[in-house]
């Protein structure tokens, strides 16, 4: 942005909403300020390099990530079929797909019990069959993380796919290219920003889900105590402990949020979508 | 080794219901007006909307057939299509671009690539290969376009309205590229516009289409001669004569001179609406700054209440008079005439 840009912009600001805006971010600023203020900066170090801390930090990566991932592998397919594929029932679908962004999460975490849990309407199968139990195990994180992020992901991509001028892929399949291919080469690169942008949102959700995490897999360190649970306990033992954890994990998600705006929020790649065409 | 089809379709509004006969080496224009469905006629032999009922057979493959269950993708029929607005994909460089339906059918990447260098180089924008699409101007997209539907060799190549997307300045130019670029392709063509000049200067054939049906076919010759109905004469029922321009004046093959208000020399075409024709039996003296040509009646058509006079000389025109016009002149065919145009009432395009 040129200077120039950014003197007219302030100049044509109503002074109301020049004034709400700052409110808001005051309030977004106030409590990250308030845990610099009373962070115990002389022991942060101390607190960082903690064996506990390190563990729960690095479980926490681990299993964002993987929701992350699964989110895409997942929520891409959904989100096309949404956008794409005209079925009765599809605004229930999304509603059902979209549910746990409104769920309180402890609810969903009792919900995913009763599914996936040891005597859940699945897990027992699961349990018998194949050996396998969900809940209090990391990968009863990564699915209590992914039932609550994959949504952020499916609505950002679904929105790009309603935009994408589908003609392009008429374009693609006249010149030789299955379903496939074009799906690969040609709708994928085109939704790749809002692809980007879903699984920032669904990575920084993951990372900060507490109330399903706790719920259907428990809190035990090493393998499934992620960050957020160890500062919500820290905050009874040792408060000054919390406020380094938590100004850790809030410094994490600011960097990557600054991070990857410019690269891929900033500049919209919107030469294929109906609205510049 | 033809195209043939016949193609019934219910979409929206529109009911399609036409056949289409192109041989190779030639170009068949349909020509109308938006929304008479001609672009959903060439998705129709693209395979991209799927025939209600009738039967597309591109040489001797039958590629649509609801009767028979037969449905070939778009992907595995021999086509290249060339769209309005060329659909360059963005996130891929224009050898990319031209390089994708080698890619697609699983060619090689180092063979792809050569031959899409080589139809870059073809197209004129070997200098642009490695740049994204948006850098090009209008002419080197449809440029880029249609080397990207030619480089996977098509038996039948589709162009959608390939010059409305350019500005008049550049059309008469892009028209003459477009031109000698479809000369060296020997297969069936089909292309849609909604320009006469565009269909003169490329077509073989034209078809004209009105709502869903054909409503006649042939040369464009024959069309502007002799439309079959008044919709058909007010969309093409021009004439159009082809000449070398110089001082003012467009002098035709056979000599005739059409002197015109303002033109750039070089090789030209003039349109003279038939409506702007005045018939004379004997001309008058204060005429000498008007176009005037003497010939003999043809043929008199008559559609309503206008009536299109054919004129035979050597520059032959047809003309657009009234009833009572006709009346008053007591005109018969293998009578002489003298036709006149304002030079103002012509356009003239480069060829």
């Amino acid at each position: 942005m040129t200077r120039q840009r950014r003197r007219r912009g302030r100049a044509a600001l109503p002074l109301p909403v020049l004034a709400l805006a700052s409110v808001a971010v005051v309030f977004f600023a106030l409590p990250l300020v308030g845990l610099v203020w009373r962070a115990p900066w002389s022991n942060a170090w101390q607190y960082l390099g903690d064996d506990d801390v390190l563990t729960a930090l690095r479980l926490s990566m681990i299993c964002s990530l993987w929701a992350t991932g699964l989110s895409i592998v997942f929520g891409v397919p959904l989100a096309w079929l949404l956008a794409r594929v005209e079925f009765p029932g599809r605004n229930v679908v999304r509603a059902l797909c979209t549910l746990s962004m409104v769920l309180p999460p402890v609810v969903g975490g009792v919900a995913l019990f009763f599914a996936l849990g040891r005597r859940g309407i699945v897990g027992q199968y699961l349990d018998q069959w194949f050996d396998v139990t969900l809940p209090f195990t990391t990968a009863g994180v990564v699915v209590a993380q992914t039932f609550v992020a994959m949504p952020f992901l499916v609505i950002t991509v679904e929105a790009s796919l309603r935009q994408l001028d589908t003609r392009f892929e008429d374009a693609s399949r006249t010149l030789g290219a299955s379903r496939w291919y074009t799906f690969r080469r040609v709708t994928l690169p085109a939704i790749r920003p809002a692809l980007a942008a879903g699984a920032v949102l669904a990575w920084a959700r993951a990372l900060g889900e507490f109330g399903a995490t706790i719920t259907f897999a428990g809190n035990f360190p090493g393998t499934t105590q992620t960050m957020p649970l160890a500062v919500y306990l820290s905050l009874e033992t040792n408060p000054e402990e919390a406020i380094v954890l938590a100004l850790l994990l809030m410094a994490i998600s600011f960097a990557v949020l600054v991070g990857l705006r410019d690269r891929w929020f900033g500049r919209p790649d919107r030469a294929m979508s109906t609205v510049a065409a | 080794m033809t195209l043939s089809a016949q193609i019934e379709l219910r979409l929206g509004s529109l009911d399609l219901c036409a056949e289409l006969d192109v041989v190779p080496g030639e170009l068949l224009a349909l020509l109308g007006p938006n929304g008479a469905g001609k672009s959903t006629l060439l998705r129709c032999l693209a395979g991209l909307a799927p025939i209600d009922a009738g039967r597309i057979v591109v040489d001797d493959i039958v590629v649509d057939d609801p009767a028979n269950d037969t449905f070939v993708e778009p992907e595995e029929r021999p086509i290249g299509f060339v769209f309005q607005d060329y659909l360059l994909f963005e996130h891929m460089s224009v050898l990319e671009n031209v390089a994708f339906g080698l890619r697609a059918r699983q060619a090689r990447k180092v063979d792809a690539l050569r031959i899409a260098r080589d139809w870059v180089e073809r197209v004129g924008l070997a200098e642009y290969a490695d740049q994204r699409p948006r850098s090009l101007s209008g002419g080197q997209a449809q440029r880029a376009a249609l080397a990207r539907a030619l480089a996977t060799t098509p038996r039948l190549l589709l162009l959608d309205e390939p010059l409305a997307a350019l500005d008049a300045g550049t059309r008469a130019s892009v028209r003459r590229d477009l031109r000698r670029h479809l000369d060296t392709f020997d297969g069936m063509r089909v292309l849609v516009t909604h320009d006469p000049v565009d269909a003169y200067a490329l077509a073989d054939r034209v078809a004209i289409v009105e709502a869903g049906r054909i409503v006649q076919v042939g040369t464009l010759a024959e069309v502007t001669a002799h439309p079959r109905s008044r919709y058909v004469a007010d969309l093409v029922g021009v004439n159009l004569v082809a000449g070398v321009v110089a001082d003012g004046v467009l002098t035709t093959e056979a000599g005739a001179r059409v002197v015109i208000a303002d033109a750039l020399p070089g090789q030209s075409l003039a349109v003279i609406r038939p409506h702007s024709i005045m018939l004379v039996r004997e001309p008058s003296a204060g005429w000498s700054a008007r176009n005037t040509w003497s010939g003999t009646i043809a043929d008199i058509d008559r559609l309503g209440d206008r009536v299109r006079v054919g004129i035979d000389g050597q520059l032959p025109l047809t003309a657009e008079i009234t009833v009572a016009a006709l009346d008053s002149l007591q005109l018969r065919p293998g009578d002489d005439i003298h036709a006149s145009v304002k030079a103002t009432d012509i356009e003239v395009y480069l060829a």
